[in-house]
């Protein structure tokens, strides 16, 4: 797991113990990110002090690493997955990793469903997810599980071929995406219980490909 | 399809004990949290929160190794709440494996803690506790304020107004006590609820006076809240968190079952 130093890692480390994972190491060490054989890029926080902070610690290098080599899984988790976009409207607009090209917008102050019904900023709680494309993660998680999700920002990628799987929050939104040996979700699978767990163990087991 | 409304139980945590007692069938020490937070976890909690009562400074280590435990083992969103008073306090409680804090008195004392909460560990995190009592005599326009120490002290604050401020503030959820209905088993107090959940655009999670099914129905159709927090009904094995998901599933609310 990337450590950039932005907030608790301990919740994915356990969960991803209790799926079978043999050893967690937390760290920002290029010697054991590319001796690890799958690695994970959670975030938490605001997006200006998650990229200064990678920035500084030279995480973004050690993920165009991992991201390049094929066949090593990637995973990365809400803010993680927001900083691997070209830039975020939060913080007053952020430059971002621009590996996956596309924008990272806010929900809006006036958020409304289509019958025009108010909907809440945060996006916080347990929404259906809804798989865009055949990927191993998915296995043994049926389509319209819930997942939980806590965000106010969310992303719109350039390539709607690399959407994995939609939430539905006044429009259709971008619960996943995958390209490659990477995965990248907006919800936070180590506290999505069941389907969560579900989706840990598959990427535990995922050998980096689409297929 | 839209968010599933939230029920979430809720353990009073004295020196690492759960109080006011557990009465699952079958469970070995009912005073553990963590074995009743693992129980809740499997029953398909969609939260928990831990709320540590301990009043002596020395027993606070005992709640943050507990909340470690927790954490360990409990793989859905976990509040903790009770003594939160700086920052300092937070990160503690974060880097434990809280997912959120929720701020009670703090807040009262120091609204800036929240703001600077907010802006430090994001409003994710951030649950304002909002105890209130209603003043207003019988026949009167209804008026509720913020009272502490566990109900007994006034402060004068106007709920709504209060509740507006700390969403302002940056808090990202209201977890709204009322301290008229708490251990009544009346079900909870539906005016100030609605008033909070129709002013604020942050979630509101609705606490105090379940005593049964169709009260946790009745904070979300009526009061309008996003979450639903009992303690005494889950505890004592009365219902299942599924048996309540499913009946408010049948009152035509959207459930995670």
């Amino acid at each position: 797991m990337i450590d950039y130093g932005m907030g608790n890692l301990h919740s994915v480390a356990s969960a991803l113990e209790h799926v079978g994972a043999s050893k967690v190491t937390v760290s920002h060490e290029p010697k054991a990110i590319a001796e690890a054989d799958r690695v994970v890029f959670p975030g938490v926080g605001g997006i200006r002090d998650c990229m200064a902070a990678i920035r500084s610690l030279g995480c973004d290098q050690l993920l165009d690493d991992v991201l390049s080599r094929a066949g090593k899984p990637v995973l990365a988790i809400c803010v993680g997955m927001q900083a691997l976009m070209t830039r975020s409207d939060e913080n007053e607009g952020i430059a971002c990793l621009n590996r996956v090209p596309g924008e990272v917008r806010y929900f809006g102050d006036a958020h409304c469903d289509e019958a025009g019904t108010r909907l809440k900023v945060p996006h916080m709680g347990w929404n259906s997810v809804v798989p865009a494309m055949d990927h191993p993660l998915w296995r043994g998680i049926e389509a319209g599980e819930r997942f939980y999700f806590v965000h106010s920002y969310h992303v719109v990628p350039a390539d709607h071929g690399v959407v994995a799987g939609t939430f539905d929050y006044g429009f259709t939104g971008c619960a996943a995406l995958a390209r490659d040996n990477l995965f990248a979700t907006q919800f936070h699978p180590e506290k999505s219980h069941r389907a969560g767990l579900t989706l840990l163990k598959n990427f535990l087991s995922w050998d980096g490909t689409c297929s | 399809m839209a968010l599933a409304k939230r029920i979430i139980p809720c353990l009073d945590v004295d020196q690492g004990r759960v109080v006011k007692g557990v009465n699952f069938v079958g469970i070995r020490d009912a005073g553990d949290p963590v074995e009743i937070a693992r129980r809740y976890n499997e029953a398909g909690a969609d939260e928990v929160t831990f709320l540590d009562i301990t009043a002596s400074h020395e027993g606070r280590d005992t709640t943050v190794h507990t909340v470690e435990q927790i954490a360990r083992e409990v793989f859905i969103p976990l509040t903790v709440g009770g003594g939160i008073r700086a920052l300092s306090d937070i990160r503690t409680m974060l880097n434990a494996g809280a997912d959120k804090v929720s701020i009670n008195t703090a807040a009262i004392h120091n609204p800036d803690l929240v703001r600077e909460a907010a802006a430090r560990f994001g409003s994710q995190c951030i649950v304002v506790a909002i105890d209130v009592k209603r003043v207003s005599a019988e026949g009167e326009p209804p008026r509720y304020e913020l009272f502490t120490h566990g109900g007994r002290k006034p402060t004068g604050i106007e709920a709504v107004e209060w509740a507006v401020k700390m969403a302002a503030y940056g808090a990202g959820e209201i977890l709204l006590t009322s301290m008229d209905r708490d251990g009544t088993r009346d079900g909870f107090e539906l005016t100030i609820t609605r008033a909070i959940t129709d002013a604020v655009d942050i979630p509101v999670i609705a606490s105090g006076g379940v005593g049964s099914l169709q009260h946790l129905a009745d904070g979300v159709t009526l009061g309008g809240a996003d979450a639903v927090l009992a303690a005494s009904i889950f505890h004592f094995g009365e219902y299942t968190v599924g048996e309540a998901k499913a009946f408010m599933a049948s009152e035509g609310i959207t459930m995670r079952l």
